[in-house]
């Protein structure tokens, strides 16, 4: 089933165009990587659909409902179809662990406070931080201020939970922890599209990827099909520079 | 004759007192108005705000004082404020510009990321001001704020400059009489209300301390 539909989404800042005329779409339970160099338009892309930017042309579906309306708060209803998690965590420095989870669903009303508390434990034994629910976020390391913020995305249950480069802040031998906790929320069928530099990763977790450049999305496939078999120049100089050492 | 003049200076403080507590409750919500339109988008209105912290911030506290006092009349004999009434509008208007600024700088240094993690949560604006942003600001601005505070303790004796009976006044009216230690003394008065307020604004800096960032 089609979750995710975006039809020709096109975003300028000014006369420079990031997205060219982005269109593509996205199955449930499915895994979308999205690869490309540093200003490509893979990050602008994810904020789009977070409307954390306002494309100037263009439209994203959810369950084949245009997300439309200017209003704040259809914005802000049409936000929790999605979740994001940042490069930087942005968890909330004066809240424990937990509280960081519970904060967004209690004033979204979703359920009683036992019910909310409850969920985000579950959700921090998911993500194996249980024993770290009342720390503050300063006491955790990276990689586990990264599986906190997932745990918050969670809490929301978004439809399509998007990751903008979840390790690239983040010191090498932490980012296997984030990885793993991408990989387990595969398993369990969740969608996701991944913005990532980590090729193995995408290789692996991957149901679909897409190599973005200049704006456009240059290709489009199976991992296999994209890494092993690229079909456009650029593509191949991406992936060969990418696998070079 | 100790007591009698530390009653007379006390009374002369408590006028420092009332400056103090009423320029506080009016600048500290004046700082917030004057903050928002330097950060307006609408820019007229910034460029206007901001021109007038900068004279504001640029000028003598006396000189506006003694303007806000005498203008009004001399200009457009209009009758006069009182002492009293010229002092806090003068300290209002004066502190306020400076509070702004700390405010400003406060909310821009709160990285942008909490905000908009706020807001792919699905949070209202105002959810995210009150619930995320506002205990991160304050203590952003606790520290200059403090320093700004104590500095009013002790600019309510430029009340003086126009008649106003506070503490100073008070301790000078006695070198007419010869006696030049009660005027030490009014320093007295200024040290153990800075000293307390030191303390206070540690207390709330350790409150704080809990999270960083």
């Amino acid at each position: 089933m089609q979750v995710l539909q975006v039809n020709n989404l096109s975003k300028s800042y000014g006369k420079t165009q990031v997205l060219k005329d982005v269109s593509f779409s996205l199955e449930a339970g499915q895994v979308l990587a999205i690869i490309g160099s540093s200003g490509g338009g893979k990050s602008t892309l994810l904020r789009c659909l977070n409307f954390l930017e306002t494309p100037n042309a263009g439209e994203i579906l959810v369950n084949g409902k245009p997300l439309t309306g200017g209003t704040e708060e259809q914005i802000r209803q049409n936000r929790l179809h999605f979740g994001l998690v940042f490069q930087n965590f942005n968890l909330f420095p004066q809240y424990t662990v937990l509280q960081n989870i519970t904060l967004a669903p209690a004033l979204l009303k979703q359920g009683s406070a036992e019910q909310i508390q409850q969920k985000a434990q579950n959700l921090l034994s998911q993500v194996g931080l249980s024993h770290k629910a009342d720390a503050y976020p300063y006491q955790l390391s990276g990689g586990q201020q990264q599986r906190v913020a997932i745990a918050r995305a969670l809490a929301l249950n978004p439809e399509i939970l998007c990751f903008d480069e979840p390790t690239s802040a983040l010191d090498p031998e932490l980012t296997g922890e984030v990885l793993r906790v991408i990989q387990n929320l595969k398993n369990e069928k969740n969608t996701m599209i991944v913005v990532t530099h980590e090729m193995e990763f995408a290789k692996q977790v991957a149901d679909v990827v897409m190599y973005m450049a200049d704006g456009l999305i240059e290709e489009m496939g199976t991992p296999e099909q994209v890494f092993e078999h690229p079909q456009s120049e650029k593509t191949r100089a991406f992936i060969q520079g990418a696998q070079k050492f | 004759m100790f007591m009698q003049i530390s009653w007379e200076l006390l009374i002369g403080f408590w006028e420092n007192l009332k400056i103090f507590i009423l320029t506080l409750a009016f600048a500290l919500p004046l700082g917030l108005v004057v903050c928002a339109g330097s950060m307006s988008g609408f820019s007229p209105l910034r460029w206007v705000t901001r021109g007038f912290v900068w004279v504001i911030r640029g000028t003598p506290l006396m000189l506006q004082l003694l303007i806000i006092f005498y203008g009004p009349g001399l200009l457009f004999r209009l009758p006069s404020l009182g002492r009293f009434s010229a002092v806090i509008l003068a300290f209002a208007i004066n502190y306020a510009c400076y509070f702004s600024e700390i405010y400003r700088g406060g909310i821009e240094s709160i990285p942008k990321g909490q905000f908009e993690a706020g807001q792919v949560l699905g949070m209202t604006k105002q959810q995210i001001f009150f619930k995320v942003e506002l205990l991160q600001l304050v203590k952003r601005i606790l520290a200059p704020m403090s320093n700004e505070i104590i500095t009013l303790v002790k600019d309510t004796s430029l009340a003086h400059i126009i008649g106003v009976y506070e503490v100073i006044y008070v301790g000078q009216a006695f070198t007419k009489k010869g006696l030049i230690w009660p005027l030490f003394y009014t320093g007295a008065f200024y040290l153990v209300f800075s000293g307390l307020l030191t303390l206070l604004f540690g207390y709330f800096e350790k409150k704080l301390s809990y999270f960083r960032g």
